[in-house]
């Protein structure tokens, strides 16, 4: 096998926190290389510059990569959860394929242990990741409102709300009646130009990728600043292994599949990983060796579990009055009503909602004819022409606790196209889930008939709803029962860092991306105030 | 439509529809989105709509399959050959009992009819796609979050 020219810093995988470390080390002017296995997205062939835009997300840009099936997917078994594994690979990895809702975990998401008795605190808090918040939302281009009363009173988004629409103003209307909290969400969506990217014009499909440029994925925000200051982002590479130096026990490198398929080694000094929380467990799980026969960096037997998804709930309501459809970003408003612990509900913690404008047009009709909703035969106009942009949609995003049963392992079977063993899922919702679910999905049909919802729909959990892969190498200072350190490093390998969402101590109850950045960014800050010491 | 692959891998199932499969389809589509005069719009099983459903079957070429022949057998060979109420007792069952097979296929026919043109106009929307002309929404009026202003800080402290 030949032998690359040795870098100082290997990071594998290219979206949210890769991209997020490998802007903030450029600054060292070491030789930083970034391996991704996918390759450049052309937002010219995004799904909104077509007639199909709508079809291509149960193909090409489907959220499943088991339903894409594209080159640079591997396959992953999550036939043993009610949950399905979501994510994208490509430069930007999943942050060309989401919604940008954009919030930050909660100071007390960091202390759970300490103010609830459950799981474990981190060992970060909130407003030591403030600044890196505050960075990663000028980095990434954060529109939103200043003063939201759920959160401290730091936190200024750069940019102006999205559009609060007639959906807006119809749940906002009722959130008030009954005194709930309601707020602008922090989007990672330009409204107006901003670093070189045009606002949004509302093209309404946010999350297969846009055409537009306006919403935030790490393409075009932190990669073109980071590739401009030197730093090399090989694509086409898939990697299969973390390699260690028998001797001394640090990683020396990977062994990678090039964009011909062929075998290369590449040394490193040091090496980043940030391939989420199902592809990070499952590299290392592949990255055996006579010094770690169960994965890399894995004595703790933590690698793999704990794996969290956020069980969401989908509860939507067709109103008298026109909604927005899909006319604009699917989410511009959350509620944290009910996020902090309240034990009287009968669960701990809590959980988020995201309000959704409404939904495509084809889309309501595939969904209202799979639930009986929309009939075959001469009624079928009619009722159609009372659902078509008549919906608005909340989801509650619950919090979800570890669990050393919900775990990422190897298939013993399935393998990606180079022959790489395949992740398989084992996964169950706890009863605190299903607690919390319960409540959520009850207040929020209270607040649509409020609203003035005349029928409402249910989906829990949301099938296809794992975005969010969490906790699966997570951060402790106990290496007994954690995989990285509080500032990322891996316990048992000195020059090995973890930087995406599997080292989440704890899930929240938002959408993690804000605060995966943020901790990346955090990391990649310790790594440069320790570079004298950093492998002591 | 860019959705469809020239040549899409064989675990999809054949990309192409039989003869016999269009005619069973057609009448299909024929019960499930009839045509409207009152709306004006055509059918389900308008030849421009069925042209765009035969070449979009792609990763559910299998499951396309398999519910057509279902849907033959369950009217005894030729569904598109039976009256039309026999037609509606067949389809009826298929609806009990096709499963995942009829969920996706139905999910292609609604994909393409609710992209045609004159289904769009009906609706009084724009045939287009959404870039780069995008939609306008209103604003809205900021100060309807006084209320949620003036309750003050619901954060925890930690």
């Amino acid at each position: 096998m030949p032998e690359l020219d040795p870098v100082d810093v290997l990071i594998i995988g290219s979206g949210a926190s890769g991209a997020a470390v490998a802007w903030s080390l450029a600054d060292t002017k070491m030789r930083i290389l970034c391996l991704e296995q996918g390759d450049w997205q052309n937002s010219a062939n995004y799904p909104s510059t077509g007639r199909d835009w709508e079809a291509r997300q149960f193909a090409d840009m489907a959220t499943s990569p088991n339903r894409r099936q594209l080159w640079s997917d591997y396959p992953v078994n999550d036939d043993n959860s009610p949950i399905k594994v979501l994510n994208f690979n490509a430069v930007g990895g999943s942050t060309i394929l989401y919604a940008a809702h954009y919030p930050r975990l909660h100071p007390s998401d960091f202390k759970v242990k300490s103010l609830d008795g459950v799981a474990d605190d981190w060992p970060v808090d909130y407003h030591q990741l403030e600044p890196f918040f505050a960075e990663n939302d000028r980095m990434t281009g954060v529109s939103g409102m200043t003063g939201d009363p759920a959160y401290p009173p730091q936190k200024t988004p750069p940019m102006e709300p999205l559009p609060m629409g007639r959906s807006g103003r119809m749940l906002g209307e009722a959130m008030n009646r009954l005194g709930w909290h309601w707020w602008p969400s922090d989007c990672a969506v330009t409204t107006r130009e901003y670093e070189g990217r045009a606002p949004c014009i509302n093209l309404g499909h946010c999350i297969a990728g846009c055409a537009q440029g306006a919403k935030a994925s790490t393409d075009i925000t932190y990669w073109p600043a980071a590739i401009r200051a030197g730093v090399e982002l090989r694509t086409r590479s898939r990697v299969r292994e973390i390699t260690v130096d028998p001797a001394t026990g640090m990683a020396n490198g990977v062994i990678y599949y090039d964009k011909d398929g062929i075998e290369q080694f590449q040394p490193a000094h040091v090496v980043v990983v940030a391939a989420n929380g199902i592809g990070t467990a499952r590299l290392l799980l592949n990255s055996k060796s006579e010094r770690f026969p169960n994965g890399l960096a894995n004595s703790s037997d933590q690698v793999g579990r704990n794996l969290m998804f956020h069980p969401y709930a989908s509860i939507w309501g067709y109103f008298h009055e026109e909604t927005d459809g899909n006319r604009g970003p699917p989410l511009s408003l959350w509620s944290h009503e009910f996020y902090e612990t309240d034990k009287s509900r009968g669960f701990v913690r809590g959980y988020s909602w995201q309000f959704g404008r409404g939904v495509g047009v084809i889309l309501e009709a595939q969904q209202s004819m799979a639930l009986g909703r929309l009939p075959w035969g001469a009624e079928h106009h009619a009722t159609y022409r009372k659902l078509h942009n008549h919906r608005m949609n909340i989801a509650a995003i619950c919090e979800d606790l570890p669990e050393p049963h919900n775990r990422v392992t190897l298939d013993p079977v399935l393998k990606d196209a180079h022959g790489i063993p395949a992740p398989k899922i084992d996964y169950t919702l706890s009863e605190n889930s299903n607690r919390m679910l319960d409540h959520a999905i009850a207040r929020a049909t209270e607040a649509l008939r409020e609203a003035g919802a005349w029928d409402i729909g249910v989906e829990r959990p949301i099938l296809n709803g794992g975005w969010h892969l969490l906790g699966t190498a997570r951060m402790g200072d106990d290496p007994t029962r954690s995989v990285v350190n509080g500032w990322g490093r891996t316990h048992d390998v000195k020059n090995l860092f973890i930087v995406d969402g599997s080292i989440f101590t704890t899930s929240g109850g938002v959408n993690p991306t804000s605060t995966i950045q943020a901790l990346a960014l955090y990391i990649a800050d310790q790594m440069k105030q320790r570079l004298a010491t950093l492998f002591d | 439509m860019s959705n469809t692959l020239a040549n899409p891998p064989p675990s999809w199932g054949d990309p192409n529809l039989s003869d016999q499969e269009k005619r069973t389809l057609a009448a299909m589509c024929a019960r499930m989105i009839p045509a409207s005069d009152e709306y004006k719009v055509p059918g389900a099983d308008d030849p421009l709509i069925q042209a765009d459903i035969a070449k979009s079957l792609g990763r559910d070429a299998t499951a396309v399959h398999e519910a057509l022949a279902l849907l033959d057998r369950l009217a005894g060979g030729d569904f598109a050959a039976l009256p039309v109420a026999k037609q509606d007792e067949a389809c009826a069952t298929l609806r009990a009992e096709g499963g995942m097979n009829l969920t996706l296929t139905t999910r292609i026919v609604l994909q393409c009819y609710y992209r045609d043109d004159r289904v769009m106009i009906s609706l009084g929307m724009e045939p287009r796609p959404p870039f780069p002309k995008g939609h306008v929404l209103p604003q809205g009026d900021w100060s309807l979050l006084d209320p949620v202003r003036a309750r003050g800080k619901i954060w925890r402290d930690a």
